[in-house]
Parts: structure tokens; sequence; C-alpha cells
């Protein structure tokens, strides 16, 4: 039992904090640390710097130009960038596509598609929800009918996070109506410009224009975009969560979240002293900072295991819902420090207003952001999902 | 970072399960060297790191043993800071068993102490001294000239009178009065603060381990009931407003075994650190305690409420966590103020 990091480690993660102190831009910094949005240029410019450090695609193997990082490095990464207010790497194709190329995808695929991911080419999207296949994914309706040489694709998804910024959308699509729902869907790639794509935002709680309802109608896509086999799909979109559940405690977030959250209680004054002296609100803090010290060790003991080979299991499912507990329990608490502030939320896409906020730095975001993150409960397998996962491995009923 | 065990730690886990599964009572116990992995190489056993302490009592925790271990190691830890080495060998092969007394009646879990030694003799109360019923030494805080001090005190002496009830967590929990007893200063007149402190840490581990191996028992007695139990002819598992509650039962197990982790990783850490851990490590644990005893209660419904059903035990042990050595509240105060001062 050694809860330290080793040398090699440290090592790495002195050069990742070196990196982010000396090439981190402040302005991006600073945007991601109060919540603003971010333009395809803010998340471009940063991808383009971690490309340039080859640190982009690091958990890829070397042989398609990664760094191939084991699980204790790549934790190491996203704590340290999280802590650092670094923009999130846009997960869409580095990390959901790009390993089911890896796995599935012919050669030519290969060749084509993740050199475009690494530089920056291709903005990928991810197109599986659908207005009536939420948790229940494999119902999905979206249809793909073989004519000739191509695919006609008719149907609508929805939930595409930053769809407005991409070029390229994967896609599960069904493509035999005969069969149980898992055995009738493919996996496909499809140019967002094809004629018959129709995106149209979708304004969130928060007022964020962040999620897009994507439309085919008649839309043809050349064969060839399929990977792997017809009908092979929903095993692909089961090998890419799987793949995905590393980080899926968010403990660098959340980290990160704390200490903002202790800056403005500190800032803000109640009673004549800092809020961060009231009691209760003490006491709420301390309880999350302490839930936040067991979690990050649960993380790390998954860490772990996982550098020594083990495949993650009905543990990702533990960290999920805790993990996004202790996440929403922080901006519950930024919500409720900024006090009155909240009050006022200017809010281009509800309000159409512009205005700025007249509160301090840290104040415009807390309300809008709390808002946003309950989405984390409900995304990826809804909390109700891992907890119907984490009982039926147990029971074994 | 590696979160597995050592191959002496895993070894000793495993003759101490199979063991304790049998009964094992406070010799079996001290002929498997239990008392010894408490105690470190210079102190004459072959363990006493945070990860050692754990280990020992997650497995008398799981077996639900109410051999007063934890008492033992504590009041033992002290008599080897103050160089009693003849004690400690006997503590660690079994033939002394003693306990220290510490709390005082009024104080809830604060230690203002009143008791008093003066000329070699000690007066004042102390409370809820658990394992002190047949205990062969008792090991007392008191003011004396110098401060707070250590004393070793024989139970059988003239003014010493012990009044023992049976204890919520199993055993017997005693008030013990002295009157002029006859004590024998150990260890630095005035110095014992920082002494107790250290093993009130260490003891504080052992008792969260303790909850931790309870909660696995507990956790696999309500998983198989949930399976093998039926009503409305299935198994009351497959309804989903049980399995939810008890997949969070379970994810909070886990943030108790990351918690008592960290403790043993910080347990000898500077005092300050090694404080916040313990605050934030008993609080964790206390909580997920009263979670597990009271929601293994509702999942199994009725026959749990009964003294015949193999939980009771258990659950009272866990409702006990947060009875001992700071509440929930007490831990949250602490963290509070540690932070504040950090």
């Amino acid at each position: 039992m050694d809860l330290s990091f080793s040398a090699e480690d440290i090592a790495f993660r002195d050069d990742v904090r070196a990196f982010l102190r000396d090439e981190l831009p402040a302005e991006l910094a600073a945007k991601v640390r109060h919540h603003k949005l971010l333009d395809k240029a803010d998340y471009e410019r940063w991808h383009a710097m971690l490309q340039a450090r080859s640190w982009l695609a690091g958990t890829w193997p070397k042989a398609f130009g990664g760094a191939e990082w084991n699980a204790v490095q790549r934790h190491i990464f996203e704590e340290e960038c999280a802590m650092a207010n670094a923009p999130r790497i846009i997960p869409f194709g580095l990390n959901m596509l790009a390993p089911v190329l890896m796995a599935f995808g012919s050669k030519e695929q290969q060749d084509y598609y993740l050199p475009r991911i690494l530089d920056g080419s291709d903005w990928w999207c991810q197109g599986y929800s659908e207005p009536e296949a939420g948790s229940d994914l494999a119902s999905l309706r979206t249809t793909a009918v073989r004519e000739g040489d191509h695919y006609i694709v008719n149907g609508q998804k929805t939930w595409t996070t930053l769809g407005q910024f991409a070029n390229k959308i994967f896609c599960l699509v069904r493509t035999d109506a005969s069969v149980k729902p898992q055995a009738g869907i493919s996996f496909l790639l499809i140019d967002m410009d094809t004629p018959g794509i129709d995106i149209r935002p979708i304004v969130l709680i928060d007022g964020t224009p962040e999620v897009n309802e994507i439309f085919f109608t008649d839309v043809k896509v050349p064969a060839e975009n399929l990977v792997g086999a017809e009908n092979q799909g929903w095993t692909m979109a089961k090998y890419l969560l799987t793949h995905e559940r590393t980080n899926i405690a968010g403990v660098g977030f959340a980290a990160a979240g704390l200490a903002e959250l202790k800056r403005i209680a500190a800032t803000e004054r109640s009673g004549g002293r800092p809020l961060a002296e009231n009691p209760h609100f003490a006491a709420r803090m301390a309880r999350v900072e302490m839930d936040l010290m067991a979690m990050a060790t649960t993380n790390m003991r998954v860490v772990a295991a996982a550098a020594a080979g083990a495949a993650p299991g009905v543990e990702s499912s533990m960290l999920k819902v805790k993990g996004t507990l202790i996440r929403q329990a922080i901006n519950d608490l930024t919500r409720r420090a900024v006090g009155p502030w909240a009050m006022a939320f200017p809010s281009e896409a509800v309000e159409g207003s512009n205005l700025p906020h007249p509160g301090p730095d840290y104040a415009a975001s807390a309300a809008p952001v709390y808002l946003n993150y309950r989405k984390i409960s409900i995304y990826g397998g809804s909390n109700e999902i891992q907890r119907g996962i984490i009982a039926k491995t147990m029971l074994g009923l | 970072m590696d979160f597995s065990l050592t191959e002496e730690r895993r070894m000793l886990a495993d003759s101490l399960r199979g063991t304790l599964k049998r009964g094992a009572d406070w010799a079996q116990l001290s002929d498997l060297g239990v008392q010894g992995a408490l105690f470190t190489e210079a102190e004459g056993g072959f363990g006493g790191s945070g990860f050692d302490i754990a280990v020992v009592f997650e497995e008398l925790g799981r077996a639900g043993s109410t051999e007063p271990v934890l008492e033992a190691g504590l009041a033992g830890g002290l008599l080897a800071d103050c160089g009693e080495a003849a004690l400690v060998e006997a503590v660690i092969d079994g033939s002394l068993r003693p306990v220290f007394a510490h709390d005082e009646p009024g104080n809830r879990y604060d230690t203002d102490l009143r008791c008093t030694a003066t000329d070699g003799r000690l007066s004042g109360a102390k409370t809820v001294v658990i394992g002190a019923e047949g205990a062969g030494l008792l090991v007392v805080s008191a003011r004396s000239s110098g401060g707070l001090s250590l004393f070793a005190v024989d139970p059988g002496a003239e003014g010493v009178s012990l009044r023992s009830v049976p204890s919520l967590s199993g055993g017997y929990a005693s008030e013990i009065t002295f009157d002029k007893a006859p004590a024998r200063l150990i260890g630095p007149e005035g110095g014992a603060q920082p002494l107790i402190d250290q093993r009130i840490a260490a003891a504080t581990l052992a008792l969260c381990a303790d909850a931790l191996g309870a909660m696995e028992t507990v956790r696999e007695m309500t998983l198989d009931y949930l399976r093998t139990r039926k009503q409305f002819g299935r198994p009351i598992g497959s309804f989903q407003a049980l399995q939810h509650r008890m997949a969070d039962v379970v994810i909070e197990i886990e943030q108790a075994r990351s918690a008592v982790i960290n403790l043993a990783g910080h347990l000898h850490a500077a005092p300050a650190v090694r404080d916040r851990h313990v605050s934030a490590t008993k609080n964790v644990v206390g909580r997920t305690a009263s979670l597990v005893a009271e929601e293994s209660i509702q999942l199994h419904g009725g026959i749990a409420m009964t003294e015949d059903y193999a939980l009771a035990p258990f659950a009272r042990r866990l409702i006990a966590v947060d009875h001992r050595f700071g509440d929930e509240d007490w831990h949250m105060e602490r963290f509070i103020a540690l932070g504040a001062s950090a």
C-alpha cells in the first residue's frame, strides 16, 4: 500500500505543470475559470498547442501518433489540466471515435481519419441519442438503407454537443429493423455538409447553445463510411462506452471547483464576516471536501488497478454516481455562495439580453453553471442506470 | 501508487479471517500475533504502520469480534511511548491486557480533564471505559504538578472502583472512580498530550477499519437476503426501489474504504495533517456506518428488528462508531478549524 506517485509519475507531473504554467494562455484559463463560453477557435488553439507537445492524443498507441500514456499518467494529465483551468479536450474525435476506428475501422479509414483528428482538420460530433432513445439507446430509429454504393439516412439525432462546430458526425443508425434492437445497428461516418442535414440549436436551461438536434432527410452517405461490418454497431458503441470510463469521477474538475468555491466564500461577506466563517456554510463546504478526499482515493484505486491491467468494471458506475453528486454539490454551494448575485441572469439566448452581469467576476456563472451541471447525472448513462448496473452486478438477479 | 496489500499483510489478514471465523478468543488472537501487528519492531512488534492497523481491525470488525484488541493496543501504545518495554512485551504475548482510562463524565468528546495525581495518589472519575472489565492494568490520564501525565494503576488496588455495564458495540463499558488510588507516573511528567493525540489517532483508525469490516459483513448479509427473500413471487432484490438503495450503500462503503486508506496513509504525518485526515475519515466513516446500519435494517425488513437475526450486533456496532473518539459533528468542527488554521 503506497499512496504516493512513483518518481517517474512525479517527473511527468512536473512536466505537465511546467507546460501549463508556461504555455496555457492566461486569457483561455480565465475564460474557463469563470465558465465563459469558449468559441471554436479557443478549442482549436488549445488542441494545436497540445498536439505540438505531442500530448493531444496522450492515450493513443504510439503507432497511431499517440503518447501511449498509462492510466496513472492520463489521470495526472487530466487532473493537472483541470486544476490549471485549461480548456477541456473535445473528446468526440480523440477519445470516442478514434478508439473505435483503431479497433474496428479499415486501414484506409485509420489512415485517413486519425491524422485529421490530430491536426484539427476534422471536428467530430456524436450522433447517438434520439428523441425517443435516451437511456434506452438501442431503441434508436434513424435508418440507413443500402442503395447501391450508398446508404440513405433518414431520422433525427439530438443532444449533439457542440455540433455547431462540427464538420463530421459519427452515428448509430438502424440497418435492420427485423431483428432485436441491438442486432440491427450500424456505425456510420457522415459529412455534416452532405445535402439533407439540418442542424438546429437547443438552448439549455442555463441559456447556453451547447447542444443541437440534427435532422437527416434522404442523406446520401458513401458505403465506405461504414465502420466495421453492417449491424455490428452496438458492439462498437459498447466498446466506446467502456473505453470512455476513466476520469468519469471528474476529480480534477471537482478540485478546481472546490478551490474556486473557497475563494468565493472567503470573499463574500455574511453577518460582518467572511461567508467561509459562517458555521453552517463552513459545514456544507467541509462535508463536500471530506467526501472529495475519499472519492479522490477511490478514483486512484481504480486508476492504479487500470494501470496494472485490470478492466474497469462496476467501479466506473460507482465513480460516475459519486463523482457527479460531489461536483453538483460544489456547484450548488457556489450558487449559494454568491447570494443575491445569482438573481442577475443576463442571458442572450433566454432573454435576448447581452448586458454584463452587475456582480463580481465570479458571480455571473454561478447560477448558469449550477443549472448546466444538472446534466452530468443524466448523460453518459443516468445515475439511475448506473445504480441498476451496480445492483445487477452484485445481486446477479 | 499501489493499493494492494503486501504479502505479509495479506497472509495476516487471511489467517486472521480464518481463525476469527471459528470464534477466536483473546488467547488465540495473541497466538496469531494480532497484538504484535500493532507495534513497530522497535517496540517489540512486527508492524505498527497505519496499514498494519487497518488490516487487523478490518478483520476483527468483519468477524464481529468483541475482544478488546483496540483497547489493549491503545493502552499498550502509550506504555511503549513511556518506555515500559517489559509491559509492552506482555501486551504483545497476550499475558497482559491493559486499558486506557481517559474520558471523563460530562465532557462528551472533549478532554477537559479533572482527574489529578499528587504524591503517587490519583483521584477522580473516568467514564465509558471500554474493555476495562477484567483488564490487568489501567493507564490513566491525570493532571499532576507538571501538567497532563500518564499513570499506571492496578485495577485491584485500594481506592479503585469499577462499575461495568454491557456496551452498545459488545463487551463492557465501565465507570471508574479513583479515590487516592496508588498510581505510578509513567513517561514524561506533563508531556502526555502529544503521546495521547498520536495514539488516539491510531485508535480512531482502528475503529474506522473495524467499522469497514463490519460494513462488509452487513453488505454480504443484505445482498444474500435480497437474493433469497421472496415476496410477490420474486426475490425482493429484483425490485428497483431496493436495488437503488443497495447500490447507494455499496458506493458509500467504497467511500469509507478510501477514507480508511487516507487515514492509514497519513497516520504518521505531521500532527496538523494527521488530524485533518483523522477528522475527515472519522466523519465519513461515522456517517457511512450509520447509513449502512439503517439501510441494511430497512432493506431486510422486519427480520432485522429481531435480536435473533445475526444482523443485530453488527447494526449496533456500526451505530456505536459515532459515539467514540468524536462523532460526525465533532470531527466536522475540528476539520473546519484545522482547515482555517492551515
